[in-house]
């Protein structure tokens, strides 16, 4: 089972998370330089371990709170004043992890992971990771983004954990390769969601979680065939459906003062992903709808995101689909 | 007793009528029921005041928006009685996207003696009538219907979260996550947007409005509170569009406790005018806040809730309750707030005492004519008998929503899907 594969990986991850090295420099950047490993004297001491684990709590509340913002753009009413609370909190974390110099390490270790992620064979999230073309543009490979596996089903706090553990994760192997490369940013991903077909099946739910569940599922653009894979299971078993499914993607900033504020909101392709879709969940424009959903089980294969300028969609379309979805 | 909750009986407002004859509640199913005190009885003085069942019916159907893709759920966000000016009732009860104007009124005569029909109730040839009876009104059993008189839609973007009716009794606001609507309660198909705080570019997006209030006495004023905190005092005679506020209400940061969670829990989920038109009340996470409208700076009393639940902050993120939105009251001379809590606790702050109390909402504590035990939480190490510890308290259990008799000692408080009524003990 996908979680406690998520588990063993994340135990691994952890203890690659903050390097021995890494940490001191962390404090370095606070305190005198501490020379070598053995003189490092007691209090000196304590107060790394006082600032990693502070650290640590710092980045668990990143994690949490991006896992929320993606869950909560699953749901169907997306509560707008909890989202921009979440957001807001994000955006502070954010804004001091750039001021201590922790959030370019680990957006520059997150992209190194990606680039090294993309060639091994045997990744670690396989069949979970959901990728999406962008920057057909700017034609670079498609960086693979890292999903977040999470279920609003399961008791909270079990559940958090498992996905703060299936971020941090995420996180933490990418973090563990560290080696310099051009600043990027970290985003999530993919607020746009298809939940026309998935709402049609939660129509008669009694049980509230097994909705928010299923409303959970989230297809994300078009992609490999592991993705493929998901969608039809998706389709097929939305009930099942117990994870959601997002990405963070990699990509280059834009020069602005603030690039990773402005990613956690806009993506690249500007008028893909509109804050007003993604904060009120509409959908007025099923950019990720049914739309790509059809085609690519249709075609069996990525069909590149530039094509979906037809997610500008029409209602007779999206009627249609919708016959289809619900079996009429 | 079934011990069921059904998710669509959970209880989403509680609002007493302005003569306090008449309770409403709404549900998360799309229901109000509302309750009728009895009369007072002189052979039945111990009766007094109890409150039935008057009219139960459906004022929201869920709804499914095609474009959107999203689905309108049929809870009850809000009810507002309007003030009764004939034989009929009057409220305004809201989802989040339509308020709807219900007459709730009563029938207990028919007229029957009609000669149009035979007996078997089929309609006579009218040729064969050859006699004028005039119908005479009977008395029959008492009935009570509840009609939809208007139905204001299409207005909102955004999650109604507040509706408040105007002094002048001709208006009143809904008001949304982003902006606030003044209607006409005769008019439906025109609304006037007067607030509107909604970025030009939504990434922008920093703060929602929260809640609305129209002032009690005067008709130009209205409050509004925001997600950060504060609460901006506008004037309609000002400008039409009253985006810039006459004044802004908001304590400044105690530097000393930040947090991550520092906004979050300094987000207002409801404010309330007292009836004087003096103050104004305002809830965030932690504490209640009495503010003079005088004074813009800070609020003339603040009331520690739950302040144990403050090192809980990270947990109650977790699992979301931090996001919790509860209601506050007042009194009918406003003397006394009340406010809720977890573990169905509600709390009541003495303003002139300052003295204030804990109590629970809960079948096993309640008895019919018992008096209400206060309740304690545990904070220190040591626990007392009868105390409870932060750890047990139960945050499934919580209290968003209660009313006070806008005259009487009688509270109203919703506990999930159980609706409790207090009164003052009779002496």
């Amino acid at each position: 089972m996908r979680y406690s594969y998520q588990r063993r990986t994340c135990a691994i991850a952890r203890a690659k998370m903050f390097p021995k090295g890494t940490k001191r420099k962390f404090s370095d950047s606070r305190e005198e330089p501490v020379a070598g490993g053995e003189d490092v004297n007691q209090s000196s001491l304590a107060a790394v371990r006082m600032l990693s684990s502070y650290s640590l709590q710092r980045q668990s509340l990143l994690d949490m709170s991006l896992i929320k913002l993606q869950l909560c753009h699953m749901l169907v009413e997306p509560n707008l004043c909890r989202s921009v609370l979440i957001a807001n909190t994000v955006r502070q974390i954010q804004e001091e992890m750039t001021q201590d110099g922790t959030w370019q390490i680990m957006t520059q270790a997150l992209s190194a992971a990606n680039a090294a992620a993309q060639c091994s064979a045997d990744r670690l999230v396989a069949t979970e990771v959901l990728c999406r073309q962008t920057e057909a543009a700017q034609g670079e490979q498609v960086p693979k983004p890292f999903p977040v596996v999470g279920s609003e089903g399961c008791p909270a706090e079990e559940v958090l954990e498992e996905e703060e553990e299936a971020a941090a994760a995420e996180v933490g192997m990418t973090m563990s390769t560290v080696s310099p490369q051009a600043p990027t940013s970290y985003l999530p991903g993919t607020f746009g969601m298809d939940p026309c077909w998935e709402e049609e099946e939660t129509g008669e739910d009694d049980d509230d979680d097994d909705e928010e569940e299923e409303e959970d599922s989230e297809e994300c653009g078009s992609g490999s065939e592991g993705e493929e894979r998901e969608r039809d299971s998706l389709v097929e078993d939305t009930r099942t459906a117990e994870q959601v499914f997002g990405t963070f993607e990699i990509k280059n900033p834009a020069p602005s003062p603030d690039p990773a504020l402005e990613e956690l909101f806009s993506d690249v392709d500007a008028s893909y992903y509109d804050l007003d879709t993604v904060l009120t969940g509409m959908q007025s424009v099923p950019k990720m709808g049914p739309y790509d959903l059809l085609e690519s089980l249709s075609s069996h294969g990525p069909s590149p995101l530039s094509s979906s300028t037809s997610c500008r969609s029409d209602l007779n379309e999206l009627d249609h689909i919708m016959e289809i979805i619900v079996g009429s | 007793l079934c011990n069921q909750t059904h998710k669509s009986d959970i209880i989403s407002t509680v609002e007493f009528n302005p003569s306090g004859e008449l309770l409403a509640t709404g549900d998360k199913g799309g229901r109000v029921v509302v309750f009728q005190r009895e009369q007072e009885t002189k052979s039945e003085p111990q009766r007094r005041g109890e409150y039935n069942v008057y009219s139960t019916f459906q004022s929201h159907d869920p709804e499914f928006d095609y474009l959107k893709s999203l689905e309108i759920e049929e809870k009850i966000n809000k009810i507002r009685w309007l003030p009764q000016q004939n034989a009929a009732y009057f409220l305004l009860s809201t989802n989040d996207k339509t308020v709807k104007l219900w007459k709730i009124s009563e029938r207990d005569r028919r007229p029957e003696g009609y000669n149009l029909k035979d007996e078997d109730g089929r309609i006579r040839d009218p040729s064969t009538i050859t006699s004028l009876r005039v119908p005479v009104l009977q008395n029959t059993d008492l009935m009570v219907e509840a009609t939809a008189r208007r139905v204001f839609s299409n207005a909102h973007t955004y999650h109604i979260n507040s509706i408040s009716v105007n002094s002048d009794l001709q208006t009143y606001i809904s008001t949304d996550d982003l902006r606030v609507n003044l209607w006409n309660l005769e008019i439906t198909d025109q609304s006037f947007n007067i607030v509107d705080i909604k970025p030009c570019n939504m990434e922008d997006l920093t703060e929602v409005i929260t809640a609305a209030e129209f002032h009690p006495q005067q008709c130009n004023t209205l409050a509004y509170s925001s997600s950060r905190g504060s609460v901006r005092l506008c004037d309609m005679r000002k400008q039409a569009l009253c985006d810039t506020h006459c004044k802004f209400f908001e304590e400044p940061e105690d530097p000393s406790t930040r947090s991550f969670f520092s906004e979050i829990i300094s987000s207002i989920s409801d404010i309330k005018f007292s009836h004087s038109g003096r103050f104004l009340m305002t809830r965030d996470y932690l504490t209640v806040k009495v503010w003079d409208l005088n004074m813009e700076t800070r609020p003339v009393q603040t009331y520690q809730v739950h302040d144990y639940l403050r090192g809980k902050l990270c947990s109650l993120y977790e699992n979301d309750c931090i996001f919790d939105k509860f209601e506050c009251v007042w009194n009918g001379s406003d003397s006394v707030i009340m406010t809720g809590s977890y573990n169905n606790f509600f709390r009541m702050f003495d303003r002139n005492t300052k003295k204030d109390v804990t109590l629970e909402a809960s079948r096993e504590n309640s008895k019919p004519r018992a008096i209400l035990k206060p309740r304690k939480v545990c904070v220190g190490g040591k626990r007392r008998k009868d105390e409870v510890t932060v750890d047990s308290l139960d945050f499934s259990k919580k209290i968003l929503h209660s009313a006070w008799h806008p005259q009487e000692n009688i509270i109203a408080v919703a506990a999930s899907n159980n609706l409790y009524i207090f009164q003052d003990k009779v002496t």
